[in-house]
């Protein structure tokens, strides 16, 4: 074997290569690639210019001219199409990440009661599970929207329950804050409470770990924080914010806040649907720990709400992490069916932008480009945070 | 992999900024000069012009031999499906009289059911030959969006619809409302500005379809709702106690409705608009679908140049010289249309008001068939 006649042989004809032939493979492909692209976009073009119309996004600084029924930011009909356009997708923005927040929970907790020795816990989870997961969603919301939402009472026969709460089938109206003059002031001390709180929680739970003495990490964050925001309210001027309750004045309720039934219906059907996911997710998470994990835990004298959060979820988190994130995904999509209910999201508000301008690719364009945005940063996100809890190996 | 996402979403947050600044420069030049460019648009149409026929969805309709007609199906007396599951309305019958004209069949024509928003790209797409969805006649919809109207079947202005009990007389009693519309419609923009001239505050709860508007209105979501009066009369019909709500005198806009067809092909666009004004000039006329062959031996010039017994009318528009004989004997003139979807024998009882013939003070006015 020491001799090397192959060296010496003439080398393989180019097209018999396979290092050649690997890269003219992916230089043909990127050429069909491409080649396609090209031929689409030319069709594009061509056919935009036969129907006369222009292309561009200039029309997006054009007038809009119509109203939308709820908006984080100021918004009327003098706006611009790009500022209607915006308001649609902080719209989508509020109900995908209040959305998400409360599937995770919802998963989290029904994930685990679904594990529960207690039949009839585990049963009702377990139906709640299955009808959701096995009905669409579309359903869902409608069912939501119209055999709830709109089912409760008329907004002059309104349920009201203690606190000024008011329940009608215009929404949920409820006691809000009203800014007044030294509200920023307080706000910034809200802010830096919660800055404190957590340095004050970690602080805590780093003891509790050193020592193994009990260092009421939560409870002194709450406290730390609570007193910022008291100090804060004192130390503004004026007063920041009066309590401003819901009144039924003409029509409808004034004062206060409302939450509309259309975004009820939303975030119900969304936070429901997923957290049926979420809890298989978790289910298969806390099911892949091995059974020794929890035999050892039950020797060291955990109780069961211990074992499951020193134990079990730590561990069952990295399993979980990388499907979480695709619900999270499709939490966000899905809130495109909004348009079904009446709950002016991004498509919603796109559509009649769409349709007032009569520019389908443009719009559409930014639509996708929005929710690929949503998407991709949730997922970056989720990749860092699975990098943080990714079992280090020493 | 990674790397690829944060590359992705660096080019998308890139590109939607550059977008919401309505600022990229590719797009920039062609866009600004967009009322310019508007302008030079015309030069495919002389050159159609010079060899008529190729290229005219007319032909294309022809050889199809059926025409896709755009509609609604979700409006009573205009355009629905009646208990058989046909298509039945106002606007359907246009859509058979086009057909008539064409093919000699009222029943040649293909419906294609279309929501408010979904009706204009699915002309510019070409998938309909043809809209006629109680559609509004703006300038932006014949220019910007790429259609070509012409001719008006229906005027009409936008009204409310609000509950009796709630005692409202007038748009000024709508403070604070919750008012239910259907989206993509000129109603939603009209509401827009009307309520913002008179400084009304209102909450619009927009929905996808007109049954999901009423519907949410009837479960008592809104306060009022509002689309186009004969619209409103036809909704009001299908409300569970149609006599508890009340259409408010006041109309809050210009709606002229009619039928649309792609921007840029005139011997189509032609076509269409001659098949309507048939129907109106065989009302001034007298001419039904019952007497129409009493007026086959009629001495009077215009008639006979009407129903094609001389002249070449109906050749010059690409069709046969008998156009309109086919349309008045297969579906009868506007007044007969009028009263079978929405005349006093229907439930919906609509005065003819402006949609009557000019020489009964009206607004429906042909131009000669000469």
């Amino acid at each position: 074997m020491a001799t090397v006649p192959v060296a010496e042989h003439a080398r393989p004809p180019f097209w018999r290569d396979e290092r050649v032939l690997a890269v003219i493979a992916q230089i043909a492909f990127l050429v069909v690639v491409v080649l396609v692209f090209t031929y689409l976009y030319n069709n594009v073009q061509e056919g935009l210019r036969a129907r006369g119309l222009a292309g561009g996004y200039d029309f997006l600084r054009e007038r809009a001219g119509f109203d939308i029924g709820e908006s984080l930011i100021d918004y009327t009909s003098n706006d611009t199409y790009g500022r209607a356009f915006v308001a649609g997708l902080l719209n989508t923005l509020k109900v995908s990440v209040v959305g998400i927040l409360f599937a995770t929970v919802l998963g989290i907790l029904s994930g685990i009661a679904r594990l529960s020795p207690n039949w009839l816990l585990r049963t009702i989870v377990g139906a709640y599970i299955e009808i959701i997961r096995n009905t669409p969603l579309l359903v869902q919301l409608f069912f939501w929207y119209t055999a709830v939402m709109l089912k409760f009472p008329r907004v002059r026969q309104a349920i009201q329950l203690p606190g000024s709460v008011y329940l009608s089938n215009r929404g949920v109206a409820i006691p809000w804050l009203v800014p007044q003059e030294g509200f920023s002031v307080w706000v910034g001390f809200v802010v830096l409470g919660l800055i404190v709180a957590l340095v004050a929680y970690r602080y805590r739970a780093r003891y509790e770990e050193r020592t193994g003495q009990s260092g009421y990490p939560i409870i002194t964050a709450l406290v730390t924080w609570l007193a910022f925001v008291v100090i804060g309210w004192f130390v503004a001027p004026g007063t920041p914010a009066v309590l401003s309750r819901p009144a039924l004045k003409g029509l409808n309720f004034t004062g206060g806040t409302r939450m509309t039934p259309e975004f009820a219906a939303l975030f119900l059907g969304l936070v429901v649907y997923t957290g049926a996911f979420i809890a298989e997710i978790v289910r298969g998470g806390i099911l892949a720990i091995s059974k020794g994990q929890r035999e050892a835990a039950k020797a060291l004298g955990l109780s069961d709400v211990q074992m499951m959060r020193y134990i079990i979820l730590p561990q069952a988190l990295r399993i979980i992490i990388p499907p979480l994130t695709s619900q999270y995904l499709n939490l966000t999509k899905n809130s495109s069916l909004a348009v079904f209910i009446g709950y002016p999201d991004l498509f919603f508000v796109a559509g009649t932008i769409l349709n007032q301008t009569g520019r389908s690719l443009e719009v559409i364009s930014l639509v996708m480009l929005a929710y690929l945005t949503f998407s991709l940063t949730t997922s970056l996100f989720m990749n860092w945070y699975n990098r943080r809890v990714r079992l280090v190996e020493r | 992999m990674k790397k690829f996402t944060l590359l992705l979403l660096v080019v998308s947050v890139v590109f939607l900024v550059a977008c919401a600044r309505g600022a990229t420069p590719t797009t920039a030049p062609t866009a600004e000069t967009g009322a310019v460019t508007e302008q030079p648009a015309p030069t495919p149409v002389p050159t159609k012009q010079e060899q008529p026929e190729a290229g005219s969805l007319l032909e294309v309709v022809r050889q199809r031999g059926k025409l896709i007609c755009g509609a609604n199906a979700n409006l009573p007396g205009f355009g629905y499906l009646d208990q058989e599951g046909n298509y039945a309305g106002f606007d359907i019958d246009f859509c058979r009289a086009l057909a008539a004209a064409i093919f000699d069949d009222p029943n040649a024509v293909e419906f294609r059911p279309l929501t408010a928003k979904e009706r204009f790209p699915a002309v510019q797409t070409g998938e309909v030959d043809v809209l006629i969805r109680n559609t509004t006649w703006t300038l932006t919809r014949d220019t910007s969006v790429g259609l070509d109207f012409g001719v008006v079947t229906f005027y009409d202005g936008q009204g409310i619809m609000v509950r009796k009990e709630d005692n409202i007389t007038k748009l000024e009693d709508l403070q604070g409302a919750a008012i239910c519309v259907t989206t993509g419609t000129t109603t939603e923009l009209n509401l827009a500005d009307q309520m913002r001239a008179r400084g009304i505050d209102y909450t619009p709860v927009v929905f996808e379809t007109a049954d999901g508007t009423f519907g949410a209105y009837e479960e008592g979501r809104c306060d009022a709702v509002t689309t186009d009066k004969s619209g409103l009369v036809a909704r009001k019909s299908l409300l569970k106690d149609p006599d508890a709500h009340i259409i408010l005198e006041e109309t809050l806009s210009k709606e002229p409705l009619g039928p649309a067809v792609l921007q840029g092909d005139p011997i189509w666009h032609d076509v269409v608009m001659w098949t309507v004004f048939a129907t109106i000039q065989a009302e001034e006329f007298g001419i039904t679908s019952q007497n129409i062959d009493d007026f086959m031996d009629s001495e009077d010039p215009g008639i006979r140049r009407f129903l094609g017994l001389e002249g070449e009318l109906g050749k010059n528009l690409g069709l046969t010289n008998d156009f309109a004989y086919r349309i008045i004997k297969h579906m009868g003139n506007y007044g007969e249309i009028y009263e079978r979807n929405l005349g006093p024998d229907t439930p919906f009882n609509l005065p003819r008001g402006l949609n009557d013939l000019w020489t009964r003070g009206g607004l429906l006015y042909s131009p000669p068939f000469r």
